[in-house]
């Protein structure tokens, strides 16, 4: 098994973090296909041949009326069923920035069929405006397990809309004890902090990552992408030794690598099902 | 199970009646914060709208009006599915002509809508959505339509004369925007169509000279008499006359904005030097450096949308920068919008079309602080006006995906009544796409936004219709922008390009589709079929569909056999694309509109009918005395006041609202240092992921020295972009210049004569340094009038520089890495205050404005790239405005490193009398001037390679967390800790 899984990254009006996302993909080890949202509606069945799926970030629609929305939208009008298909099938769902957004909108992150019943939404950030700026991000003890838990890695943010924000305590509690808070913002050493530095957007309990209950489907705020080259880092004038890539790619890596390994599986069933 | 949860939305009950159509609106659930309502409510207190310890509240939300078609439970279905957040909102409706309101006792509603016929993306966005989605159908084949406006909730005790002033200094921009205070008589019409017009003819054949005057200004043409009368003249040997589209097309592409008469135009220039004749400003200066330094790797210049050099790898680097002047002083957000897009559209719209990979931009406002009082008439805040342009440049460049790179902040008090905008893009094309070629045949596609009134200014020939229309036609002043329409084109574009699918494009800018068609039609001829342009409502006139600025449109030539696929893959990614036309080898301009002629125009006489104008210019060095570098008391609390001075203060409130990271090719972002609050000097992007070959993008301007010395602000000013570029690993043998002349009204000979004076300064500088112009534009007649008195703006060159850095991994910051490092000045410095930040704090005028040593500069730059390239420096920032002092400091907080520093060290040329040593070392801004950080190891090659280039050892940087300047052994000029120092960067205005 040495042939790149296949990863789909949809893009539609207003994608536009599609060339970092694909370059990470393909540096991770995967084989990104860029594919328009309503080719991907008009052609559903191109998901039995990927491993991965990417919703990228960007602003779709131009994040009119609220961010990831309308996409979020077509998602749930057209594609909902299918992708729900495709992860209980071992697939793999990522969702950045605005992909972040479009997940929280669809409900597939919490496994629910319309907008309806929703426990959590992605909120102005607190300072009531875009912010652009590296962040340092600690893995989570997650379902996501193939995530090392408790690495602290450096990423930047770029958003307006990604606070987020529960339903009530409840929800909170209940994405902890199904361990499904996969990345947190935290201060450089690793340690929690609510202030604006460490946690722009103002985040309940600094969350920037969450997934659903198979770990399979994951969206988070910051860019893993945009930390691939050794000089993406804003202070790697400053950083000696050897550092020859991002932190960001290790996440993408590790990501593929789970994914061809739950694809495996997969296409190891596929013959008694067909 | 989760549909159990959706409830019927409330529904008011009737009283009075109201707009026809379904209201929605959605606020933040009770006890969810609202940050759009406390930032309201801050802004209102700073404005002393409302006290600072009131107990106003302040909700903000969001409103929805949709047609009164639709029936309940689709309305409602349509609010729950794609207007509201379960989690975080909540909405309420009122039915169509409901005769009740959400007024409620205690509570003022404002509410601010788009007048009818501005642009309304949200709006766009929804009723697109609503036409794929199955339950959202009217009868028939109507579409749903939707206006989206935004309601402010006030709580408190608030007079209607509070509420008004919130909404007109906060809410709203009555130009495009209607303010409804407690009222709810919302508009639902389409804008009012007027009845079905043509345009006409124009009697010129007979007019006398008043007559033709007259007929120029009553049609807005901005014809001079001497245009009118060639175009007269033209028309008696036609033995017709003209019609209403001829003459506009020919004031389109005559105009000033267009054709460039001043820069191109024959000047009588007097200077104490004599009277002389210049005949053509712009090809004997900025061209002419360009021509004479003839670099291979020039590979189109002044001729496309945008200047183009080769980078290497197989691709070019396309660069174009923009003013947006006028439209950002009348609507700030929509005008730097519109900027931005402007001129993303010419780098799509340069060759066959290049990929925009960075932005820029730069502002020009009056004072942050200015007290209201001192604000004259009509004029709106340099804060709001700052604020709304960094607004309309964030929303526009983020959502079009495009890294803000670069840029800067300027101001003067001059720039009150008229800022300026800069904006500017570079893009990457492949080396094979940089040319274009029209056949005649070849279909006219005109691609993206629909076409309204937009953008043209005055009613045109219906002045009689004006009162009807007043509300469409000021609207119409002001371009609305929409990024995701932009951002569909170039996904479009780029793709049709990459298939091979047509033979030209350039972009719709100023003078719409007249300006785009005629000038790709120029050499063969071009026939078009206006009632084909695609419209956003019925009833504009041929006239108004031609030169319509309508936002959001490019313009194809695309061979006969390419025109279906063309149109399907704009199908597929949602861009309207129509044929409206097609290009000839009549060599003539042919407009038909219902299958009436209404325009046939020579295109030889279109573009080189032209006169001439004569203009005269007079320059006269300025008389006022040189104050000298006076003495300073305490340098301490002149270096952190000069850190706080608003073109030296952070602008991280800025760069952080603008996504620089977006396409992931960013190598040395704006800020920079150990916690990102570092001034760079320039950018650096990687713009091939498999290769890492650079490219630095820095820019230069000095309003203040212009008002002094306009020859020695333009050198100084590209001598200032350079240093920025080669700072950070830029080649200065492989660096092209852009140049942007923002000027007050160049019919006056003194605003000219320092033109005159500037363009020769870019001429010898330009070709010293061996950096050819590639690209410029001008702006020139920026004054403000009120009363009896014009403000007019300083004589403002902005310069940008863009450079190949050879390999991205030897790119250098501007922050001190290591304690033990050398640290040396490279360059004299002289008695150069003229300008200068340190007199402007001495509240003095006049001085020797700096300029570079064109024998000395370009070596100097030659060599410190040659050490930067060999890795020999761990840090570099090149000496601007505050001179040695500001330098050292922004170096020191930004590493989180001090420095000790010996004065006595600094190569000084001899000074003049009246100037202190200490502060002249300390402020002069005397130009090609670096900081450079060695490590001892390297310190040796270092010296050797700047031997002859002015090169000091002025100290050593060291852990302590302090700067210490001495001015020898004993005397501590300068004490003081980074916390201070940072503390003043950031301390000024930030947002």
């Amino acid at each position: 098994m040495k042939t790149a899984p296949q990863a789909i990254v949809v893009r539609t009006a207003g994608t536009n973090c599609d060339r970092e996302t694909c370059i990470a993909l393909e540096r991770a080890g995967a084989k990104p296909e860029l594919l328009h949202l309503r080719k991907l509606i008009a052609e559903p069945a191109r998901l039995e041949s990927a491993s991965i799926v990417v919703f990228p970030g960007g602003f779709s629609y131009g994040d009119d009326v609220a961010a990831g929305r309308i996409q979020g939208f077509e998602v749930r009008q057209h594609l909902a069923g299918h992708l729900g298909e495709f992860v209980a099938s071992g697939g793999f769902v990522l969702g950045v920035c605005n992909g972040f957004q479009v997940l929280v909108d669809t409900g597939l992150l919490e496994n629910l069929p319309s907008a309806a019943g929703r426990g959590m939404a992605l909120a102005p950030n607190v300072s009531g405006h875009f912010e652009c700026r590296w962040v340092h991000l600690k893995n989570e003890d997650s379902r996501c397990t193939w995530l090392p838990a408790g690495r602290v890695w450096p990423a930047p943010i770029a958003h307006g809309e990604g606070r987020l924000a529960l339903r009530d305590g409840a929800m909170l509690e209940q994405l902890a004890s199904e361990r499904r808070i996969v990345l947190r913002y935290v201060k450089p050493d690793g340690s929690r902090s609510d202030d604006l530095e460490t946690c722009p957007n103002g985040s309940q309990d600094q969350i920037a990552g969450v997934c659903d209950m198979t770990g399979r489907v994951l969206g988070l705020m910051p860019h893993p992408e945009r930390n691939v080259t050794p000089w993406h880092h804003p202070q790697w004038t400053r950083l000696t030794g050897m550092r020859s890539e991002g932190e960001g790619l290790d996440f993408y890596r590790r990501m593929v690598v789970a994914a061809s390994q739950s694809a495996a599986t997969r296409s190891a069933r596929v013959p008694t099902i067909s | 199970m989760p549909n159990s949860q959706t409830t019927s939305l409330p529904v008011s009950p009737v009283r009075t009646p109201s707009v026809n159509a379904w209201r929605i609106e959605v606020f933040q659930k009770t006890g969810r914060d609202d940050p759009e309502g406390t930032r309201a409510l801050h802004a209102l207190r700073e404005l002393g709208i409302v006290a600072r310890n009131s107990n106003a509240r302040v909700r903000v939300g969001k409103g929805f009006l949709l047609s009164p078609e639709l029936n309940q439970a689709q309305v409602e279905r349509i609010a729950r599915e794609l207007l509201v957040d379960p989690v975080l909102e909540s909405p309420r409706m009122l039915a169509p002509r409901a005769t009740s309101s959400f007024a409620v006792e205690g509570v003022h509603r404002v509410s601010v809508m788009r007048r009818p016929g501005v642009m309304d993306p949200t709006a766009m966005t929804i009723e697109r959505t609503l036409a794929r989605a199955d339950f959202a159908r009217l009868q028939g084949s109507e579409r749903v339509r939707a206006l989206t406006f935004t309601v402010y909730e006030l709580e408190g005790e608030l007079s209607h004369e509070q509420l008004l002033r919130a909404g007109r200094e906060l809410f709203a921009n009555e130009v495009i925007e209607e303010l409804f205070v407690d009222r709810e008589d919302l508009h639902f019409e389409l804008p009012h169509a007027s009845s079905e017009r043509s345009d006409g003819t124009l009697a010129l054949m007979r007019a006398d000279d008043a007559e033709l005057t007259r007929l120029s200004k009553v049609g807005g043409l901005s014809l001079s008499l001497e245009e009118m009368r060639a175009i007269a003249a033209h028309y008696r040997g036609l033995r017709r006359e003209p019609s209403v589209c001829e003459l506009e097309t020919l004031a389109q592409t005559w105009s000033e904005h267009c054709k460039h008469k001043t820069f191109t135009g024959s000047i009588e220039f007097t200077s104490p030097a004599g009277t002389e004749r210049i005949d053509n400003l712009l090809k004997q200066t900025i061209k002419a450096a360009t021509v004479e330094l003839a670099k291979p790797w020039c590979v189109s210049v002044f001729g496309d949308n945008a200047g183009i050099v080769e980078f290497g790898e197989g691709f070019d680097v396309c660069v174009k920068v923009e003013t947006h002047n006028h439209p950002s002083a009348i609507d700030p957000y929509g005008g730097a919008g519109t900027g931005i897009g402007g001129v993303i559209r010419d780098i799509l719209g340069v060759g066959l079309g290049a990929r925009p990979i960075a932005n820029t931009d730069a502002f020009f406002v009056g004072p942050l602080d200015l007290p209201d009082s001192k604000l004259p008439k009509g004029c709106m805040h340099p804060r709001r006006i700052l604020r709304g342009v960094v607004s309309g440049v964030r929303d526009y460049g983020n959502r079009m995906g495009i890294p803000t790179v670069n840029g800067g902040v300027w101001v003067h008090p001059d720039y009150v009544g008229n800022p300026l905008v800069f904006a500017g893009t570079i893009g990457l094309i492949p080396h094979s796409m940089a040319f274009k070629q029209v056949e005649p045949g070849d279909r006219i596609v005109v691609l993206g936004g629909r076409t309204g009134r937009d953008g043209i200014h005055g009613a045109t020939f219906s002045s009689i219709e004006l009162h009807d229309e007043s509300s469409v036609v000021s609207s119409a002043a002001v371009q609305i922008g929409d990024p995701i329409t932009e951002k569909r084109v170039q996904d479009a574009l780029l793709r049709a390009r990459d298939e091979g699918l047509y033979r030209s494009v350039t972009d719709c800018g100023a003078g719409g589709l007249s300006s785009a068609v005629g000038e790709m039609g120029a050499d063969c001829g071009a026939h078009v079929h206006l009632d084909r342009v695609p419209l956003k409502y019925p009833g504009l006139t041929p006239a108004e569909v031609w030169i319509s600025e309508a936002q959001e449109r490019m313009v194809l030539a695309v061979a006969s056999e390419h025109v279906a696929r063309v149109l399907e893959l704009c199908a597929a990614e949602d861009v309207d694309a129509t044929v409206i036309g097609e290009f000839t080898a009549t060599k003539k301009l042919v407009l038909e509109h219902r299958g009436a002629r209404v325009c046939e125009l020579d295109m030889e006489f279109l573009h080189e009918g032209t006169p001439r104008p004569l203009r005269k210019a007079v320059f006269q060095p300025t008389a006022l005395p040189d104050p000298g570098c006076p003495a300073c008391a305490d340098h301490t609390r002149m270096v952190l006041e000069l850190l706080a001075s608003p073109n030296i203060a952070s602008k991280q409130w800025i760069v952080r609202q603008y996504d620089h990271e977006v396409q992931g090719r960013s190598v040395l972002k704006a800020m920079v240092g150990v916690r990102d609050d570092g001034p760079g000097d320039a950018a650096v992007l990687q713009p091939l992921e498999t290769s890492r070959r650079g490219l630095a993008i820095g820019c230069g301007a000095n309003p203040d020295q212009g008002v002094l010395d306009p020859w020695a602000m333009a050198s100084a000013s590209i001598d200032e972009a350079l240093r920025n570029v080669v700072a950070v690993g830029g080649d200065p043998e492989r660096t092209a210049i852009l140049d942007n002349f923002s000027w007050g009204n160049c019919q006056r000979p003194e605003n000219l004569g320092a033109l005159v004076e500037a363009s020769r300064a870019c001429y010898v500088t330009a070709k010293a340094f061996g950096t050819p112009f590639i690209s410029g534009k001008d702006s020139l007649n920026n004054e403000y009038r009120v009363g009896d008195e014009t403000i007019v703006i300083p004589p403002t060159l902005f310069v940008s520089a863009v450079a190949i850095v050879p390999d991205v991994s030897r790119a250098v910051s501007m922050d001190f890495k290591e304690a033990g490092n050398a640290l040396y000045l490279i360059g004299m410095t002289h008695a150069e205050l003229g300008g200068s930040h340190y007199l402007m704090k001495c509240a003095l005028r006049g001085g020797r404005v700096p300029r570079p040593d064109l024998a000395l500069a370009p070596r100097r730059l030659a060599a410190l790239h040659s050490a930067l390239r060999q890795g020999l420096a761990r840090a570099c920032h090149d000496l601007s405005e505050g001179g040695l002092a500001v330098a050292l400091a922004e170096m020191a907080f930004a590493g989180g490193l001090g420095a000790t520093v010996d004065l006595a060290r600094v190569i000084t040329a001899e000074l003049p009398p009246g100037s202190d040593p200490t502060a002249t070392r300390l402020y002069s801004e005397s130009c090609t001037r670096f900081l450079v950080e060695v490590r001892p190891e390297n310190t040796a090659a270092f010296e050797k390679l700047l031997a002859d280039h002015d090169c000091a050892r002025i100290g050593t940087i060291s852990e302590q967390l302090r700067l210490a300047v001495r001015e020898s052994a004993h005397s501590l000029v300068i004490d003081v800790d980074l916390e201070s120092l940072r503390r003043a960067h950031q301390g000024s205005f930030q947002g």
